[in-house]
C-alpha cells in the first residue's frame, strides 16, 4: 500500500507508540523563539534538568519584540541568550542578525526534506515548504524536545489539495492559500497534514511554497506539506552542494519522501486557480474570505506588509512594483518590515527600500512586529488595518482593531488609495 | 493528578481562540500567576463579563474547535491559575489540545447533543470528572447529566503522571 509523505516521515522518525494511541517522533530541529522558550527553560531549570538533546539541532531566534520594548521583553531575550551560551547552541540570531523565525531558519538552510520540526510557534508548519513534517507546539513539547529530542503526534491522516489552472496578474500563493481556508474553514483540517500539490504548487518558488504552507494551521492542519522537488534543491543547493554529488543526486535521495501515487488520503480538494481573484478576509476569522472588489472602498487607517507568511523578498518586490511611483493616502499610515537582515539587504540592493520610503512607509528592522500587535504597529480601539499577515482575530493588533488579510500586492494598493483596493495588476485604478 | 470538579461555566460560541483567551500583549509574563486577571478578557461574547463570570469557575463547557489560533501554552495556563483544569468541547484545536493534556490538565470531547444538555442545565452547576472511569457528572438544582467519554490511554497517563515533562523523563 502506498504512503504519504507524512507517513514516510512517521516511520523513519518512529520512536515508540505508547498504548499504541500515539506516535513518539525522533526530531531534526528544535527551532526556539523568545516568547514561548524562556518559560520551558524557567521550568527546566527548575526541575534540576538544565539540559538540551543536541545543540546542534537547536537553532534560536530573538523575533516576536526586537529591540526589546521594556524591561519584561528584555528579560525573555536574556533567558534565551544566556541559555543559547551556556549550552553551545551556537546558530542562535540576535539583534543585527535576527529576523522572524519562519524566514530565517529556511534562509540559513536548516530545514531539509524529510526533516521532523517543531518550534512552539503555531507558524512552524511553514517548513513544511521543504517536505518536512514541521508542526507548532507548546511550551511542554518545546520544553521536552529540547531535553530529549523527542515530541508526541497522533498518526495524522492527510488532506491533498491540488492546485491548478493559471494564476490571473496580480493573484498571488496569497489569494489560493485565503481561497484554501475559505473552503476548507478554521477546522475543516484539524488534526491532518495539508499535502499540496498540482501544477500550480510545481510552478511556485520557495517563497510562494512558503506562503501556502504557511497559513496551514488556519485551516486546523498540523502541518502544510509541499513535495520535495527540483525546486526545493536548488533553493538548498548552497548548504547541501558538500553532501551531494550532484543535484540529481540530492533529488533522487529527496523524492523517496514523496507520496507514492497509490498513497491513501483522508480527503482531497481541486482548486483551479484560473478565474481566482485577489482575497481579502473580513470579520475575525481567517476562513472569512472573499474577493477584494467585495470590499473594496473600505477605509484603512494603517497597512502592514511583513510577517511570517509575507515578508520575504518576492513579497516586497510585488508591493514595491505596485507602489513605484506613487505615494500612499494622507489618511493612512504604513509599515513594512523585511522579514530577515539578508531580505532588507537585497531590497536595499535593488532599491526596493527606497520605493517604500518614497511612497511614504516607515521601514522597521526585521521583526515579528505589528502582526501580533506584541511590539510596535499596534492598532488604537476601532481602527482597521489592511495586513499581508496572517490571523484577522478580534484584538490580534490591538485591543478593538480590526484586521483585513491580504496579498503584499493589494495591501500596496490599499496604501495607495487608503481604502481595500486592487492592484493595478489585476486591473486596480491607480 | 489535579482536581477535576466544580463550578461550571458555558461560553456558547464556536471557535474561541487563543488571542480571546489569553491576548498576545500578555505573551511578556514569565511568571503563570501574571496571567491570571487576564484570561478571556477580549472574548466578546453576549452577557459573558470576565470580570465576574470566572469567579470560582472550575469547568468550562463550550462548542466547537476550542483554543484555534497559537501555540501559545499561556492558554491552558491562564486556565489553570484561576482553578480551571477541565475544558469539554465538540471539538478542540490540536495545540491547545495537547498542551492541556500536556500540563496535565484535561480536554475532554463530547458529542453536540450533550454538550447541549450540559448547556441546558439552569442556575448553579456542579460538574465532576472521574478520569479513571472516564465518566462526568454535571448536577443543577434541577437536574442532571451523567456521561462517559473517551480520552486515549496516552491522554489519561499523562493526566495521571501530571503531565508530559514528567512522563517523558520516565520513559526516554
Amino acid at each position: 500500500m502506498g504512503q504519504t509523505i507524512a507517513e514516510k516521515i512517521f516511520e523513519t522518525h518512529l520512536k515508540d507508540t505508547p498504548f499504541g494511541d500515539v506516535s513518539v517522533l525522533s526530531l531534526d530541529r528544535v527551532f526556539c523563539h523568545e516568547i514561548t522558550t524562556p518559560t520551558a527553560i524557567q521550568d527546566l531549570v527548575a526541575r534540576d534538568k538544565d539540559r538540551v538533546f543536541d545543540p546542534d539541532k537547536i537553532k534560536a531566534v530573538i523575533d516576536h519584540v526586537t529591540p526589546a520594548k521594556d524591561s519584561k521583553t528584555a528579560m525573555q531575550g536574556k533567558i534565551l541568550r544566556d541559555w543559547a551560551r551556556r549550552h553551545g547552541i551556537t546558530d542562535f540570531f540576535d539583534i543585527g542578525n535576527n529576523g522572524v523565525c519562519h524566514a530565517i531558519f529556511p534562509e540559513k538552510g536548516f530545514v531539509r526534506p524529510g526533516f521532523t520540526v517543531i518550534m512552539g510557534d503555531s507558524h512552524t508548519c511553514t517548513h513544511g515548504a521543504f517536505g518536512a513534517f514541521a508542526a507548532g507546539v507548546g511550551t511542554t513539547d518545546l520544553e521536552v524536545g529540547i531535553l530529549k529530542g523527542v515530541c508526541t503526534f497522533k498518526t495524522p491522516e492527510t488532506f491533498r489539495i491540488d492546485i491548478k489552472g493559471t494564476l490571473q496578474p496580480g493573484v498571488f500563493a496569497k489569494d489560493i492559500i485565503l481561497e484554501v481556508i475559505r473552503q476548507v474553514t478554521v477546522d475543516g483540517a484539524t488534526n491532518m497534514v495539508i499535502e499540496f500539490g498540482g501544477p500550480v504548487v510545481d510552478a511556485m518558488d520557495m517563497d510562494q511554497r512558503m506562503t501556502l504552507s504557511n497559513m496551514a494551521v488556519e485551516a486546523g492542519a498540523t502541518s502544510g506539506i509541499c513535495l520535495p522537488d527540483q525546486t526545493t534543491v536548488d533553493y538548498l543547493w548552497p548548504f547541501i552542494k558538500d553532501e551531494f554529488k550532484s543535484r540529481q543526486a540530492a533529488l533522487a535521495e529527496y523524492s523517496r519522501f514523496c507520496s507514492d501515487a497509490d498513497a491513501i488520503y483522508a480527503k482531497t480538494l481541486t482548486l483551479d486557480v484560473t478565474d481566482l481573484a485577489p482575497m481579502v478576509t473580513f470579520g475575525y476569522k481567517p476562513d472569512k474570505v472573499t474577493p477584494v472588489a467585495d470590499m473594496a472602498g473600505t477605509p484603512v487607517d494603517q497597512v502592514y506588509i511583513g510577517s511570517c507568511t509575507n515578508g520575504r523578498l518576492e513579497d516586497l518586490r510585488v508591493a514595491a512594483h505596485v507602489l513605484k511611483g506613487h505615494h500612499i493616502a494622507n489618511t493612512v499610515r504604513a509599515i513594512v518590515s523585511p522579514a530577515t537582515p539578508d531580505i532588507f539587504s537585497k531590497a536595499l540592493d535593488e532599491g526596493i527600500i527606497k520605493i517604500f520610503m518614497e511612497a511614504g512607509f516607515c521601514v522597521t528592522n526585521p521583526t515579528c512586529g505589528a502582526c501580533l500587535g506584541m511590539s510596535n504597529g499596534v492598532l488604537a480601539h476601532g481602527e482597521v488595518a489592511a495586513a499581508t499577515t496572517n490571523r484577522n482575530f478580534n484584538g490580534r493588533m490591538g485591543k478593538g482593531g480590526m484586521v483585513h488579510l491580504m496579498s503584499p500586492a493589494t495591501a500596496a494598493a490599499t496604501a495607495i488609495d487608503g481604502k481595500i483596493a486592487n492592484s493595478r495588476l489585476f486591473g486596480g485604478a491607480q | 493528578m489535579k482536581s477535576f470538579k466544580g463550578k461550571m461555566l458555558c461560553l456558547d460560541r464556536s471557535d474561541i481562540n487563543t488571542d480571546e483567551i489569553i491576548p498576545a500583549k500578555y505573551l511578556t509574563e514569565i511568571d503563570k500567576a501574571a496571567m491570571k486577571p487576564h484570561l478571556l478578557e477580549d472574548l466578546k461574547l453576549e452577557g459573558f463579563d470576565p470580570a465576574k463570570d470566572l469567579d470560582g469557575v472550575a469547568v468550562i463547557v463550550t462548542r466547537e474547535n476550542f483554543g484555534c489560533g497559537s501555540s501559545r501554552e499561556h492558554a491552558p495556563w491562564a486556565l489553570e491559575v484561576n482553578g480551571i483544569n477541565v475544558v469539554i468541547a465538540v471539538s478542540f484545536a490540536r495545540i491547545f489540545r495537547q498542551n492541556m493534556f500536556n500540563c496535565g490538565m484535561l480536554a475532554i470531547e463530547l458529542p453536540l447533543e450533550t454538550i447541549q444538555s450540559l448547556m441546558d442545565l439552569k442556575g448553579l452547576v456542579d460538574l465532576s470528572v472521574d478520569v479513571d472511569a472516564g465518566t462526568l457528572t454535571a448536577v443543577s438544582q434541577d437536574g442532571q447529566v451523567s456521561t462517559a467519554f473517551f480520552i486515549s490511554e496516552f491522554d489519561r497517563a499523562l493526566v495521571k503522571t501530571g503531565g508530559w515533562v514528567e512522563y517523558a523523563d520516565q520513559h526516554y
